[in-house]
């Protein structure tokens, strides 16, 4: 059985109650179809269970199929250190038919980044280590594809719909 | 599937339509045989496509991976450019399924390699081995686990 490594820290991108029992974690690519279809499914879950979840983002872009995945992993990054990830990370997917680089200026405009400090942290190497940081963790967790999700430190052999389906048996 | 310790198999497979991998050229250097069922399974859950973004790590361990399928090497080369992978896929075509057979990972039903993985040491020795269930693509925590376990000798 894979279990996270490493674990969940102040590191992390975390969203939801800081005292959760239920932690997921989602290793993903923002150009993914798949991630792409999680995202709306995961943001139910959020809704539907609240502060019982905390969620955490890993970035696990693969570049060699996605041509954009990495440059949109460091455009959320870079709005990371203007304190706006979330906002970021959810335009990404609400708009991943039109991923390019025009989005992520259109997108960094939108939520109300300073431009200049957003596209010069977007090319930083502190930023790129830290994705890459991010798929190593994913590597060493034994993630075997996008989206993968680990709930409670270990591996869930399932995508966001069974995520769903089992929370919502294990919290009934 | 042949065990821990063993020797591995020496073989020689088409890598392209004119190039041939024999694995006693690359003693010295450790080895990863990924044997799949087939080219062609969806993108983001691929297993090779995996491998192809990781192909940085397993050279800081000095190792060299092969996919190996029963697939040709003309099908190999159409499904290697599509997604653009940088190691080579051995056809273990003719006679079909040899090499898999030798390394006990052959599904006869089928007629297709298993999802099996390899790890062999410098010394053309099987350091680590994983059969894995077809529809589950194993990852590469395994891989780097034993790689690292070598390097520390």
């Amino acid at each position: 059985m894979s279990t996270l490594k490493p674990e969940v820290s102040a590191k992390d991108h975390v969203e939801g109650g800081k005292s959760a029992s239920i932690e997921i974690v989602e290793f993903g690519d923002y150009q993914c179809p798949y991630c792409g279809d999680a995202f709306p499914l995961i943001q139910e879950i959020q809704d539907t269970f609240g502060d019982q979840i905390k969620f955490v983002f890993r970035n696990f872009p693969l570049q060699e199929v996605h041509q954009y995945a990495l440059s949109a992993a460091l455009a959320a990054e870079a709005a990371a250190l203007q304190g706006k990830f979330w906002e970021m990370h959810d335009a990404l997917y609400e708009n991943q038919h039109r991923i390019g680089d025009d989005l992520f200026i259109e997108l960094a405009k939108t939520i109300g980044l300073d431009l200049d400090k957003f596209k010069k942290d977007a090319v930083s190497v502190e930023i790129q280590q830290r994705i890459d940081d991010d798929f190593e963790s994913g590597i060493r967790s034994g993630v075997n594809g996008t989206p993968s999700f680990y709930v409670n430190g270990t591996k869930f052999d399932g995508d966001a719909s069974n995520l769903y389906q089992m929370l919502k048996e294990s919290t009934a | 599937m042949l065990e821990k310790g063993a020797l591995a198999p020496d073989f020689e497979l088409n890598a392209t339509p004119d190039q041939k991998i024999k694995l006693k050229d690359f003693r010295g250097k450790n080895v990863i045989l990924a044997f799949y069922p087939a080219d062609w399974s969806p993108v983001c859950s691929d297993q090779m496509a995996l491998y192809n973004e990781m192909l940085k790590y397993f050279n800081k361990y000095d190792a060299q991976i092969f996919g190996i399928s029963v697939d040709s090497v003309w099908c190999h080369l159409a499904f290697s450019g599509d997604r653009k992978l940088h190691f080579p896929l051995l056809a273990d075509f003719e006679p079909k399924g040899k090499v898999s057979k030798a390394y006990g990972v052959y599904d006869e039903q089928i007629g297709e390699s298993k999802r099996a993985l390899f790890v062999i040491n410098k010394e053309g020795k099987i350091a680590w081995n994983y059969l894995s269930p077809t529809a589950v693509n194993p990852g590469a925590d395994g891989i780097l686990d034993a790689l690292e376990e070598l390097s520390k000798k």
